[in-house]
Formats: structure tokens, sequence, C-alpha cells
């Protein structure tokens, strides 16, 4: 039994891991009013690259570092889209996501189906070979501190400094920013490509971490899931995080359900935890008052300055 | 010596209209000046040029005797040029503090000491870490000026302020304004008030159709004669006539009492008021207090939820639960405030927009538009209402404000309605045309429709109002007889007075007998009263 709860609880932190990276990026690029769907396509391109550079130079840094480059390049395809040519947001989104899958495809051509030896866990001796704590807390590789210390550093960021009243600001009416003088056109084109850059890290972490293989498809929804996420964790950074943190603790419990053999389809299993996921959140969200507060009011609108 | 700000020949057009056509415009230290005009004569052009928001066209413009090219809004400020504007430019999730840290350097905690320095010594009460969804338009208002303030402008340009502010609201202001000006600071005021405009400019640029009619000295001159340079033309008298109502109450809203959906929305509570056949009632209030509120409730676009209590009742009917669709087949027409989007639907012509509230006047056939009937009640309505426009296809959009506006009113008065509601008809309309929209409620209510008119112009609700309501934090007052009472007392109202001492003054307040009655029976649905 202790076993299980380690094995879910250690699972849990590692599968939650992609998600987190990906959505505090994309909630910065929210809160700065832009919807940008195309997370899905901006994981897998910067998984492909992450596997493919890592496998090359022998460095995951490398794989980490030329992903986030990646994704934010592509990132900036729906910056000039969107913020640029004032196109459709959604519809943007889905091309641009669309596009990203296939650069994935194209990127990792030479390498389908082949493995990688994943990233080291850290070692902390005595600490790492505690019963239950050991495993879960001290055991994990160390792009899942990372993405812990983000979720901290990005509520930071947004609650209490001058740069995240600017990215809030421009969000809640890039009119009223402007005419104080901040530039809107480039404060979202940077949000863009930093989602983008966090984007690629995530998918990064699915191959170089997670499951350390690289296969057309791997992302498997999770961008969508990342979409979902910020919008019902209410653009807050620790329910966002919560809500990443409950959907890799579905799919552990799955994979040990599918494990005992128990007499469930295993595509409703595989559903279950995008299903709770949502749902949970769904509920969570449903106070107006807080979405009100949290909510970029102008994301989704095109900007174009007032002449 | 040299002015602070000198304009020489400036000029702007845009695709349709040339907004300012070679305006000169000087601006000396310490100087109070007035630019006058009506809505649509360029006033707002000109300031976003001052501001940087747009460049003009054609001419040059020296700050303190160096030609400048003001490149945008972060350049105008940091050569001490400050902004308080028409709509604000302050982002409600964030507090007084967060907004004023986006244009003023320093840290939160310093500049909330600032804040409160500034405020005590002009007079101007605001707490700093309060959320701006929370505040008033004109507690909004203070904080925009503050911000300015801090900032240490040479050149503070306010654009319409006083048409958020209670009438005191407005001697406040006046008084920071003298006290700023005194401190050396130009202001640029911008109004079409002619009364503010006297008591408070040394000089006055007046502008019409984009162009400098005239510059003169305010004091000097009569509200007449500067309506004359601002409109070409005298100001058209409304013909008041006394009200001949058979008593009939057409429109009833009994003890309303309502929690809106947006949480940053007013609450209505316990508001009661009824409009007999004949008669046009008034709501006067600072915008803000409840009456978009109060408006969905009586419009059917907002329904009372289970929480809310009390009835809505149209010519004797109850219709709580009635759509939007449902009231209007009782006789009932709206005119809401906004008019695109809401009023009219900006990509659609004007005949497919007439369609849209008269297609029970015959424009429909077996479920089937009727073209030419609906094109022909378009343009009647663009006859009879003088709208400037390119024919019945015009889009909708592509109308001026006031022009528009008199095209939904026209569409809603074309109903003959029995009960019609209108939010702020004349907003934005020009001074003449709204002299006309106001004419002809008179003339609906003097052939019997009963009128209820939202207005935050406390002038414009004594020139056609027979009584009137004040709304404050969604509370509803009992009504005062227009002829009964005076811009003073509803100025205070305004302010919430009638919630202290709501019968202290001694005059004849029509609701008394009303309240009395319906608290007693507030199950019962309304019969006739006898109206003054």
């Amino acid at each position: 039994m202790l076993d299980l709860l380690v094995f879910v609880l250690a699972g849990t932190l590692a599968a939650a891991t992609p998600l987190i990276f990906a959505a505090m990026g994309e909630l910065v690029v929210e809160k700065s009013g832009v919807l940008n769907l195309s997370i899905e396509g901006m994981m897998a391109t910067g998984a492909a690259t992450g596997f493919v550079m890592a496998k090359v130079s022998g460095s995951a840094i490398v794989g980490f570092a030329s992903a986030a480059l990646a994704s934010a390049l592509l990132s900036l395809v729906f910056a000039l889209l969107t913020v640029g040519f004032l196109a459709n947001q959604v519809a943007a989104g889905l091309a641009v996501g669309i596009l990203g899958l296939g650069v994935s495809v194209l990127i990792g051509k030479n390498y389908e189906g082949t493995t990688i030896s994943p990233i080291e866990k850290i070692d902390l001796g005595a600490l790492s070979e505690l019963p239950l704590l050991g495993k879960v807390i001290f055991a994990q590789d160390p792009m899942v501190y990372v993405s812990i210390a983000s979720v901290i550093a990005i509520t930071y960021l947004l609650k209490r400094t001058k740069l995240g009243l600017i990215i809030r600001a421009v969000g809640e009416s890039p009119d009223a920013a402007n005419s104080i003088g901040y530039p809107v056109v480039l404060v979202r084109t940077c949000a863009i490509m930093f989602g983008g850059a966090m984007a690629g890290i995530g998918g990064a972490h699915l191959t170089l971490s997670y499951t350390p293989l690289w296969a057309e498809g791997l992302v498997a929804g999770r961008g969508w899931i990342v979409v979902a996420l910020v919008v019902f964790g209410t653009w807050q950074a620790p329910r966002i995080a919560i809500g990443a943190y409950l959907f890799g603790a579905v799919s552990l419990i799955e994979l040990f359900v599918q494990g005992q053999g128990f007499a469930i389809p295993s595509q409703l299993m595989s559903a279950m935890p995008y299903i709770i996921t949502i749902v949970v959140l769904a509920i969570i969200s449903r106070n107006p008052r807080v979405v009100r507060l949290n909510h970029p009011a102008s994301l989704g609108i095109p900007y174009l300055r007032n002449e | 010596m040299t002015e602070l700000l000198s304009l020489r020949g400036i000029s702007k057009v845009y695709p349709s209209v040339v907004a300012n056509d070679n305006v000169n415009l000087d601006i000396d230290e310490g100087e109070i000046h007035a630019i006058l005009g009506e809505n649509g004569a360029g006033k707002s052009t000109l300031m976003k040029l001052i501001y940087g928001v747009s460049q003009p066209d054609n001419g040059t413009i020296q700050w303190r005797g160096q030609t400048v090219t003001i490149k945008n809004p972060a350049h105008a400020r940091s050569l001490g040029i400050g902004m308080v504007f028409q709509h604000f430019s302050l982002f409600e999730t964030l507090t007084v503090a967060e907004n004023i840290s986006l244009a003023v350097n320093g840290s939160i905690a310093s500049l909330s000491k600032r804040i409160t320095d500034v405020a005590d010594s002009f007079g101007l009460p605001i707490a700093p870490d309060t959320m701006v969804h929370s505040l008033s338009v004109g507690e909004r208002q203070r904080v925009e000026i503050v911000r300015c303030i801090l900032q240490e402008p040479r050149l503070l340009i306010m654009d319409e302020p006083t048409s958020v502010l209670p009438p005191q609201g407005v001697d406040l202001l006046f008084a920071t304004l003298r006290k700023l000006a005194q401190g050396g600071c130009s202001i640029l005021y911008i109004s079409h008030k002619l009364e503010e405009i006297r008591s408070l400019c040394d000089n006055a640029t007046v502008l019409r159709d984009g162009k400098v009619v005239a510059t003169v000295t305010p004091t000097e001159e009569t509200t007449q004669s500067l309506a004359r340079l601002m409109i070409g033309r005298d100001i058209p008298v409304t013909r008041q006539q006394t009200a001949s109502s058979d008593g009939r109450v057409m429109l009833d809203v009994n003890q309303l009492s309502h929690t809106p959906e947006d949480p940053f929305g007013t609450s209505i509570s316990d508001a009661s008021l009824s409009v007999a056949a004949g008669e046009i009632v008034g709501i006067a209030g600072i915008s803000g207090n409840g009456q978009n509120e109060l408006m969905r409730l009586i419009s059917g676009e907002s329904l009372l939820h289970s929480s809310g209590s009390g009835t809505v009742s149209i010519n004797g009917s109850k219709v709580n639960r009635l759509s939007p669709e449902q009231r209007r087949q009782l006789g009932f027409a709206f005119v809401p405030e906004e008019r695109i989007g809401r009023g009219a639907v900006p990509d659609l012509s004007l005949g497919f927009n007439s369609l849209l509230t008269s297609h029970n006047a015959g424009l429909t056939r077996f479920g089937f538009i009727r073209f030419a009937a609906m094109a022909e009640r378009a343009q009647q309505c663009i006859k009879d209402n003088d709208v400037r426009c390119g024919g019945d296809n015009a889009l909708a959009g592509s109308l001026s404000g006031g022009n528009l506006q008199k095209f939904i009113v026209g569409r809603e008065m074309a109903l003959a309605p029995q009960v019609l509601v209108l939010s702020q008809p004349t907003w934005g309309v020009d001074v003449g045309a709204a002299a006309d929209i106001r004419q002809a409620l008179i003339e609906l209510r003097n052939k019997g429709t009963a009128i209820l008119l939202v207005s935050e112009e406390i002038e414009e609700l004594f020139e056609v109002c027979d009584r009137l309501h004040v709304i404050y934090e969604g509370k509803l007052s009992e009504s005062l007889r227009t002829a009964e009472t005076n811009v003073q007392q509803v100025g205070q109202w305004m302010s919430g007075q009638f919630l202290s001492s709501p019968r202290a003054d001694g005059l004849q307040h029509f609701d008394n007998q009303k309240a009395a009655g319906d608290s007693q029976s507030p199950a019962q649905s309304p019969s006739p009263r006898i109206a003054p």
C-alpha cells in the first residue's frame, strides 16, 4: 500500500511538470490579453527539438535550451499573425498549433521510436532514502523543482512586480495602457514568446524525462489541458498548479488501476484525467467575482492602436 | 514671454471628416484655457494631438518655445503634459496605488504615502489600497487627477471632467484646478458646458466643425453669446407644456431588489416608481449608481433572480418573467444607453435595424421579410427625424453617434409605444438634435405615452420631466415634482442625501401615499392610482 502511495505521489510531480511549464507560460500570455491555442503544437515542437538536440549533443541542458528556442520561434509566427496582422487569435492559434505538430514530426523523422536515457534524478543521499517523503520529494529530476520554482516566480511576478502590473494592465485595457505610455505590441509579443519558450521546455520534459523517447503524437492533448487549466484555474498560478497535479495524480491512478486488471474499458480510463481535471476545476472556478477579478478583460481581442 | 504651448496651423483629416482645420492655439503658464465646442467639433481630436495619441497632418506644435513632434503619450508625459480622460484610463482589477505606480515611479509603499499627502492637500480623499472597480466614477476621476498631479505636469488636459460629477463635486474640482493653476500648472479645459467655462476659465477657444471660430474671454461673454459662437445659432428652446395625464399607471416598478450577475455591478434595493400615461418621469443620478441594472430589469434584458424580489408591471400586467420581446408586445419600447451593439447592430443596414424592433408593424408576412415595407419604414424614420445618412441601405455603424441616436429614438417613437423608456437619449448628440429629441418626447407625452427618462444631465431632466427620482447606490429616492424642486436639491440627493433625511425639506412628495399603500400589500398587482 505504501509502495502504491509513493508510486502515485512521486509520479504525480513528474507527470504534472510538463503541464506546469506550459501553463505558466500560457498564463503570462493570457494575462497580457492574448489567447494562444497553439500550445499543443508548441509542446510537440519542443518535445522533438529537445529530444533530437539532447541526443545529438549528449547534453540535456542543450536539449531544453533548444526546445525553448524552437518553440519561441514558432510562437513568433503566432505573434506576427495576431499582434502584427491582428488576425483572429483562435484561428491563428489553431493554425500555428497544427503547424507545430507538423514541424515536430519533421524534426523527429529520423528518431521515431528511439529512446534516450532520461535526465538523472537528484540524489541527496540519506534524504532521498527517507521512507515515503524521500522518493516523493527528494528524488525527482531537477526540472521538477524548476517547475515548482516557476509557479512561485510567476505568482510573484504577476502580483508584486512592476512588470507584472504592466502585463496585467495591457491585458485588461490595452487602450488605457497605451494612453499612459506602455508599448502594448511589444509587451504582448514578449509575453507570447515567453509562453512559447515555456511550452517548449514543458514538451522537452516529456521526451527527456517523463517518457524518454520520441514518437509522433506523444504530447497527446496535454497542450489542450494546459489551455483548460489556465482558464479553469481562473488565471491564478497556484490554482493552475493544483489542477496540473490533479491531472498528474489521476493519470498515475489510472495506470495502477489498469495494471490491476479491473474490467473497465481502457479508453474510459485514459480519458479520466482529462474529465476529472476539467470537472473539478470547473466546479472550483464558479465564483463569478473571482473570475471577474482575474480574467484579463481584453483576452482574445485584437488590439489596433487608435490613431 | 513665450507661451507654454503654441499650436500653429494644425490640421488633422480622417477618411470621412476634417477633424481639425488650421487650428491655432496659445496657452500661457498658469492659465486655465477652455476649448469649447459641440460634440464632433474636433475638441477630442485636438487633445489627442497634443497628448501624442495621434499625429497632426499639418502644422507645428511649440512647447516652451521649441518646436516638438509629440510621438506618443509617454513622450507627452515626459514633456510635462498630463491628461485626465473622459473615459478613464484606469485598470479596474488593480488598486489605486498600483494604478498610479504604472504612471509614476516609486514603490507601492512610498507612492501610497505620496498619494495620501497630495490627496489631503487638495482635499480629495482617496484610499490608496482600494480596488478601482469599487470606486464611483467621481472617485475614479480623483484618482486620475492625483495621478497627474504626482507627475508634476506643466499642462493638465481635462476632457469633459464635470460630466461624471454631482453639482457640488464640480465646486471641489474647480477649487482643485484653481489651486493647481496658482502653482503654475496650465490647464486645458474641454467642455461644452457654458456656465462652467464662464466661472472657471481665463480664456476660451471656440471650435466649430474643426475650425477655430473665436478666442474670447469667457467672463466678458454671456451664455447666449458663447452658445451662438459654439453652434452658430441660438440654442433652440424646448416648448414645455403642462402635463395632461389621465392618471392610468402604465409602468410600475414595485419594491424591486436585485443583485446583478456581474460582481462589479450595482445592486438595486427596494426601488419603486410609477409612470402614468401622459407624463414624463426622470431618473437623475451619476452614472454607475444602478441605472444600468434598473433599466435592464425594466426592459427584460435581465430577469430577477430567485434571490431578488419585487415586481415590474407594464400596462397593468406583471412582466417579471417576460422576455424583452413579450414586453414590447404590451406596448413597451426601450432606447438603451449604448447605441452600437444594443440599440442598433452596426453591421446591418438601417432598414434591417428598423426591422429589429418593428417587425410586428407589418414588416413581415408568414415569417418572410417584406423588403419594400421595411425600406419604406426606415426611409420614413430617416425623413421624420432628419437623420443624416446614405439612405436606408447605409450601415448603422457608418452613422455619426448623434445621427444614429436620432434614428434609434425615432424608430422606437414610430412604434407609438404606450410606455417608452430611454437611457441617456441625448448623450453625445449635438445641441440642436438634442433639443429636437426632447421636443419629440414632450409631443409623445402629450399624445398619452408614459415616458421614463434616465439622464445624467440635470438640466435636461428639468426641461422635460414632470417628476423625477434620484438614484444613488442602487437606491431610488421618492419622486419630486420638477416644478417644486431645484437643481440644488437634486444635486444633493445625487450624493445620497435623500437616504438620511428624505422628507426634511417639506416639499410635497408624490410617492408618500404609494409607499405606504404598497408596504401593506406588496404582492398585489398594482391598481390604477391618481396621479397629480
